[in-house]
């Protein structure tokens, strides 16, 4: 194990974080609060309760979620896209590194301020409302899968990108839509039976119904199919990766 | 004594057809500096890109200090530094940061007096918390040897290293690249400057359309492909070469002033003294004379021009 290695990688994508502090951790703070404030105080004054909990608390969740699904993918497709854009990756391929220790260094830092994010989302949320963690272990460990997972599915993004227009292209074309649609701010009991339906295909929802299980006890599908959920995406974004670096597909050619 | 790295039919076709290597074999002697020659895209880059793990191989071997570069990479690639040719470095980070990610990422535990050391000599540290972006291109340059020598690699490829640089810097890493060797580093370069192959080689290769042409020390290169000219200033000009001397390869200018005489000293040691005995003979008459010798260049584009 080059550990030497795992650290430097690890290290170096965290001193970006530092480097692009007001990208990285203050602009998704503002944004979350304007979610408060649009979806708390407009919407919230008309939905008082979903399931018994407050519409501002169970909202909460489903904004976690979002920023960290967009920020796992966003900092683990950068941190592995950059490097490609600007050269220096022939210093990662030629550097005494296996492939599962690189996806260490990157993926971890990726998930490590995609987690680090998520934790102030949920201070900054409670100060605007009251927050209830009925299974706190639970909610570490969606919390942390999802931030694996989906910097897995950066990291893969980032390899198969091969300009900055591709690097945006899923993260806003489908992931994003997909968190809106995906019970976010919204119970799928609300929607009439056949967009329940349609839903249920939508592989965030069982992400966002699993964590919101973890605060309130309340979940749109049972908390065993999210978890088994989580570890098929997972299962798939490692077999994903296994193959890109088998191959070495834009990568080594 | 066994090479060092021994590179055995190695063969290189991209995706799209284009075979940028061809049945390599080379071998790489401990403690020398070979230089790679060649015109663009004769496979000088594809080389070393495989033997450094950036390209996989289609076909044949490569073993560095006996270890195979794909079942034991991590005992190859430690020993390797890389500067290759395209000015690749991380715009946003200082200069003593990226050096330790290098030092770092090759396996090594920090240490900050070899960084300073490689810094200072490269005469870097001063500039060791500016960006990169800041910095001219000549010290972006210095920055990337900065970094392939900060994990202490043993082997030192250098892709077209002095590219674009001024003539002070250029002989700053020739300079740097004799006290490497010295210190026991093998160094293999690519270069286009032919004179900086000819200024700190031990070993001249030269590689033309994926295929090793030539590889020999290079004294013995010029001493073999090395040709010879006497020119000689004739004090009456002639009309026509007399035939008494027409068995020698020699020229006539166009105003009939000057005899220049090709040929290889190797072959026949008294040539000089045999083609002015016969000169003499033949009543020509000289007022002066100089002897030339090729160049390094002038061998390499004789050899790539025999190859095409």
């Amino acid at each position: 194990m080059n550990t030497p290695g795992v650290k430097a990688i690890y290290r170096f994508e965290m001193a970006r974080t530092r480097r692009t502090l007001l990208q990285s951790i203050i602009s998704p703070v503002i944004s979350t609060s304007l979610y408060f404030v649009v979806f708390g105080s407009a919407i919230g004054s008309r939905i008082t309760q979903i399931d018994g909990v407050s519409y501002g608390s169970f909202i909460v969740p489903g904004l976690i979620m979002l920023s960290l699904l967009t920020q796992s993918i966003s900092n683990a497709s950068f941190g592995i896209f950059f490097p490609k854009f600007t050269g220096t990756i022939y210093e990662l391929l030629s550097a005494p590194v296996s492939y599962f220790e690189i996806i260490l260094g990157y993926v971890g830092a990726a998930a490590t301020k995609s987690i680090f994010l998520a934790s102030i989302i949920l201070a900054t949320a409670s100060l605007f409302v009251p927050l209830h963690i009925a299974h706190p272990v639970w909610m570490v460990v969606f919390l942390a899968m999802t931030a694996v997972t989906f910097s897995l599915f950066g990291f893969i993004i980032g390899i198969w990108a091969e300009n900055f227009e591709k690097l945006q292209l899923i993260p806003l074309l489908i992931v994003t839509p997909l968190v809106f649609l995906g019970g976010s701010f919204y119970s799928i009991n609300m929607l009439p039976p056949f967009w329940q339906t349609v839903t249920l295909f939508n592989p965030v929802l069982y992400l966002i119904s699993g964590f919101r299980w973890s605060f309130y006890e309340i979940a749109d599908v049972s908390v065993s199919t999210s978890l088994i959920m989580i570890s098929v995406f997972l299962g798939l974004c490692i077999a994903i990766i296994c193959w890109i670096f088998k191959t070495g597909y834009q990568l080594k050619d | 004594m066994s090479a060092l790295i021994r590179v055995s039919n190695l063969s290189k076709t991209f995706a799209g057809g284009f075979t940028a290597l061809d049945h390599i074999d080379l071998d790489i002697e401990r403690g020398e500096i070979l230089a790679l020659l060649g015109p663009n895209g004769a496979g000088k880059t594809t080389l070393i890109s495989i033997i450094c793990g950036i390209i996989n191989p289609t076909t044949g071997t490569v073993t560095v200090d006996g270890y195979d570069i794909i079942a034991d990479y991590r005992k190859t690639r430690a020993l390797i530094g890389l500067v290759p040719q395209e000015l690749a470095t991380e715009t946003f980070e200082n200069v003593l940061a990226t050096v330790t990610f290098s030092r770092g990422l090759f396996g090594k535990t920090p240490n900050p007096e070899h960084v300073e050391k490689v810094l200072t000599d490269l005469s870097l540290w001063g500039k060791r918390h500016a960006r990169i972006k800041e910095l001219s291109g000549g010290m972006k340059r210095r920055v990337m040897i900065a970094k392939a020598l900060s994990h202490e690699p043993r082997i030192l490829f250098l892709d077209e290293p002095t590219a674009g640089v001024d003539v002070e810097l250029r002989k700053d890493m020739w300079q740097l690249v004799r006290i490497l060797r010295e210190s026991g580093v093998t160094i293999i370069l690519t270069t286009h400057y032919i004179e900086e192959a000819e200024a700190i080689a031990d070993r001249i290769g030269i590689i033309n359309h994926g295929r090793i042409i030539l590889v020999e020390h290079k004294a013995e290169l010029m001493r073999k492909l090395g040709k010879k000219e006497l020119v000689l200033d004739l004090r009456h000009s002639l009309a026509a070469i007399p035939t008494a001397l027409a068995a020698y390869n020699i020229e006539l200018s166009a105003d009939g002033r000057q005899i220049t005489y090709t040929f290889d000293s190797n072959q026949d040691r008294a040539a000089i003294t045999h083609f002015l005995d016969n000169l003499t003979a033949a009543g020509v008459q000289f007022k002066d004379l100089k002897t030339e010798q090729s160049s390094l260049e002038d061998i390499f584009v004789s050899l790539v021009n025999e190859a095409e």
